[in-house]
């Protein structure tokens, strides 16, 4: 099937306005009839869930944590993208429009950016107006700070906690609402079903993770904000809850999930210490404004890198990257720290790490500009490796950090479920093959506050409220599907316990459809998940029963999940013969290395529909055309 | 390293509860104290067991999801540090380490070191927000913050919703929650219009949740994760009498 995005005709900057013009409302008084659920409380769902409950519907709230404030966009550190142009330095909207169809490789959907663009400006400005507090300069005004991928300084921050205080932000709207009773809070909620109705979305199952029960709600619309999937690595910088179970089962009603390979790896991570590792933590991007990357100039030189001269240092990123030096985006500077890795250039006990010094910057700036710009950040660093990054360089190495993948939509963010909304990391639609930083807060918040509410409105304003009611026998269907999955994951009382299985996945996911891929490398991987499935149906170790709060129950559901959407991720990368962004086929490269993408065959996004266990999935293809940007090289030099 | 552990098991919340002794061998001095926790439940479920349940997410320290109390000290005394950031090379070999939940009457236990949170946020829900409607607000750069006025509002934002300092107060207060919120919002012109209604509604909700009141101990700033300051205890008594005081 070719896909529509259905986005608006006309011209770039007119679309999103005369869109919303052309676009149904719904009456205030007829709001409160419909029933909305909103499953996540990140950036995404906060802003989602608050928005559409000041306006009038009747909100359900759903996370699985104890408290709506907790999501991982709480992690996010370095900051938020607005083309408010308050630096003078030549930013507008388009410039960021530019820079994010650049940074996502030409892989993304015109006008879904150039909204997002347009309505970064509103973000800030809400933000702010909820309390949010957003470093300023002596005279008052908010402060800025350049960030990878760009040229311009638009990165609005609060210190290196910038996603907390955003999410605390959306968090506070919505405890308003809760208060106001607009919105009704489920924490400790986990969702395991989408149930379709005549082929719409019409409610979720849920179990209580507290109790155990099993149980399905009803509503008018869903929105979807449950984040990405890159735990399927294993090792991530994603929270240990972060999971695709909701995003995953709702593929398997029959929403399509498009371009899974796309996911990114972040630069600047704290290196592994061994098998015990059950996460990696990040160190935010904005350190490379000034941090200097270097490996040793020679292979195997072990010495302390106090010792190691300036002319045995190679600064690789400034060497290749003159123009974006440190700053270069995500996936060049990450494949760049593997390649020198791979050259046997690697340092730390692990040999997979390269430093990040900020001697020059302590020279230049003095200490105390460096503490106070980054000092939360050295303070992890030393509680996490016992070093002092004052005193010598960090040490850093890729890590899996978000996914551009994820459920398809079309501009008004619905996807090819009528009913069915997905919003923030967990849909496609923005970032292409590679997220430029400080814009997934951006994202998600643009699509929770500026966008759903509009266009969920119009959905809404073509169906009649509650039309489905529990007693449909696909809620009863849905409900003993999920109570049957849970039973027979307790049922299998095997030997191995579910996080072996994951961090088995993880290893061949991490080296057959990692930085570099392959086609020999996805066709093994694509031959050992199954067998990893296999296995993990006949030797899976839960203890515990499903009747009360059972945490081991919830990992393996969630792993159980992983291992089939592993193998969608897989046939994607294979699919996908080009490289772009960050996803890279090492067939596919320049002479120097840097990805090339095949225009002509792949200009589309690949949207896998299911057809049932053991089946192919089908492909579906939206095709993406650029009206507005000559498609160029994405050239960082 | 080898340690030897007393961890609290409660089935439930009617459950009396019992400190339990465990062996956790061959620690690794980069494991993380939740790793070191994570190695040991993988051991229990193999010899078919029930693991030890704990609160965890993010693990970087800034979600505040986990909560234990280790050796008497909620996130167990090392500074400005979750147990999630603690690392195993701060004990020693042959250690023993007790690891309890919160305790608080207003924290009331779901499962081994699992507490009820709830009541935070239903502090917030009483009024820690400025009611700003989406959309419909003036640009950024019209409210000036002076930079000192901004800083400190950062000081007191940064708190994470742990709730250790209500579990290392002896009245189980949560003062120093309720203060970050109520001076991160009163030091900002866009908070300031509602400041007087939200010290009051967001006291009557600590009250209402069973939290006790403030006598001055400290045990908050000293185990805040984050250095939250008990300064902010002061500005929130400000806060209150103004707001109480006839004009």
């Amino acid at each position: 099937m070719i896909l529509d995005g259905k986005c608006p005709s006309g011209p770039l900057a007119d679309k999103w306005s005369m869109h919303r013009q052309n676009m149904k409302l719904v009456s205030p008084a007829n709001k409160r009839k419909y029933k909305i659920i909103v499953v996540g409380t990140g950036l995404a769902g906060a802003s989602a869930a608050a928005s559409l409950g000041e306006l009038g519907y009747n909100v359900e709230s759903f996370c699985y944590q104890d408290s709506p404030r907790r999501a991982h966009s709480i992690a996010a550190q370095g900051g938020i993208n607005a083309a408010k142009n308050y630096a003078n330095d030549g930013d507008s909207i388009y410039r960021l429009f530019y820079d994010t169809i650049k940074g996502g490789d030409f892989r993304s959907r015109e006008a879904n950016v150039y909204r997002l663009a347009e309505i970064s400006n509103n973000i800030i400005d809400q933000c702010v107006a909820q309390g949010v507090p957003f470093a300023r300069d002596y005279a008052g005004y908010l402060d800025f700070r350049s960030f990878g991928g760009a040229q311009v300084s638009r990165t609005f921050y609060a210190r290196g906690q910038t996603g907390q205080q955003l999410l605390l932000g959306a968090y506070s709207a919505l405890c308003r609402q809760i208060k106001l009773g607009t919105v009704r809070m489920h924490p400790r909620t986990e969702m395991l079903d989408l149930v379709v109705v005549d082929g719409e979305a019409k409610g979720i199952t849920v179990r209580d993770l507290v109790t155990g029960k099993i149980g399905c709600h009803v509503a008018d619309a869903i929105c979807l904000c449950t984040g990405g999937y890159v735990n399927v690595y294993y090792l991530s910088t994603n929270a240990q809850g972060c999971n695709v179970t909701a995003a995953y089962r709702a593929y398997k009603k029959g929403a399509f999930f498009a371009n899974p390979c796309f996911t990114q790896i972040h630069p600047t991570c704290i290196p592994v210490t061994g098998e015990h590792q059950s996460k990696l933590t990040l160190m935010s991007e904005s350190l490379r404004n000034d941090g200097r990357v270097w490996v040793p100039l020679r292979k195997g030189d072990n010495r302390p890198p106090d010792e190691i001269p300036e002319e045995e240092r190679d600064y690789y990123l400034e060497r290749k990257y003159p123009s974006f030096g440190n700053l270069a985006p995500r996936d060049i500077s990450s494949r760049a720290a593997k390649e020198v890795c791979d050259e046997g250039r690697g340092v730390g006990q692990s040999g997979l790490g390269v430093y990040l010094d900020f001697a020059d910057a302590i020279k230049r700036l003095g200490e105390n500009v460096v503490r106070a710009r980054y000092g939360n950040l050295f303070e992890m660093y030393e509680r996490i490796t016992d070093e002092d990054a004052y005193k010598q360089p960090m040490r850093i190495y890729p890590a899996l950090h978000y996914a551009m993948g994820g459920l398809w939509v079309d501009y008004n963010l619905q996807s090819n479920i009528p009913g069915l909304f997905v919003l923030g990391e967990a849909n496609f639609s923005d970032h292409g093959a590679n997220r430029l930083g400080a814009s997934a807060l951006m994202q998600g918040l643009g699509d929770g506050y500026f966008v759903i509410p509009y266009t969920i409105a119009d959905y809404l304003a073509r169906t009649s409220p509650g039309r489905v009611s529990a007693d449909h026998p696909e809620f009863r269907r849905s409900t003993e599907e999920v109570a049957a999955v849970t039973k027979r994951l307790l049922a299998i009382n095997g030997k191995r316990t579910a996080k072996e299985f994951h961090r088995e996945l993880g290893k061949v996911m991490w080296e057959n459809v990692g930085m570099a891929r392959s086609e020999e490398s996805l066709k093994r991987a694509l031959s050992i998940i199954p067998e990893i499935r296999e296995e993990f149906w006949k030797d899976l170790k839960v203890s515990g029963t499903c009747y009360e709060l059972n945490q081991e129950l919830e990992r393996a559901g969630r792993v159980a999940d992983y291992l089939e959407f592993a193998e969608l991720l897989a046939l994607d990368a294979l699919n996908r013969n080009e490289s772009c962004g960050g996803h890279f086929r090492v067939e596919h490269q320049m002479p120097d290395g840097e990805a090339k993408r095949d225009d002509e065959n792949y200009s589309y996004v690949a949207a896998w529909g299911y057809r049932g266990p053991g089946k192919q999935p089908e492909l579906h293809k939206e095709k993406l055309d650029f009206e507005h940007v000559q498609i160029g090289t994405r050239s960082y030099k | 390293m080898n340690l030897t552990l007393f961890v609290w098991r409660q089935k439930n919340f009617d459950d009396p509860g019992k400190l339990e002794q465990y062996q956790a061998a061959n620690v690794s001095p980069d494991m993380s104290f939740l790793e070191m926790l994570d190695e040991l439940n993988e051991q229990l479920v193999k010899e078919g067991k029930e693991p030890i349940a704990f609160d965890h997410d993010c693990r970087e320290g800034i979600c505040g999801t986990c909560s234990q109390v280790i050796n008497g000290i909620p996130h167990g005394g090392q500074e400005r540090t979750t147990v999630c950031q603690l690392h195993m090379r701060k004990f020693k070999d042959g250690d023993s380490i007790y690891i309890e939940p919160w305790r608080a009457k207003a924290f009331p236990i779901i499962k081994d070191l699992i507490v009820d949170r709830s009541a935070l946020d239903r502090i917030i829900q009483a009024g820690g927000y400025i009611s700003a409607h989406t959309g419909g607000v003036s640009d950024a750069n019209a409210i000036l913050i002076p930079k000192p006025d901004a800083d400190m509002a950062m000081d007191a934002a940064e708190c994470i919703g742990c709730g250790a300092c209500i579990a290392a107060c002896p009245n189980g207060s949560a003062m120093l929650f309720t203060a970050a919120k109520v001076t991160q919002l009163a030091m900002l012109p866009q908070g300031k219009v509602e400041a007087a209604r939200r010290v009051c509604v967001m006291t009557d909700a600590m009250l209402e949740a069973g939290f006790g009141n403030c006598t001055n101990h400290y045990e908050c700033q000293a185990v805040c994760p984050k250095g939250i300051k008990v300064s902010f205890i002061a500005k929130l008594n400000r806060e209150f009498i103004k707001a109480r005081l006839p004009l």
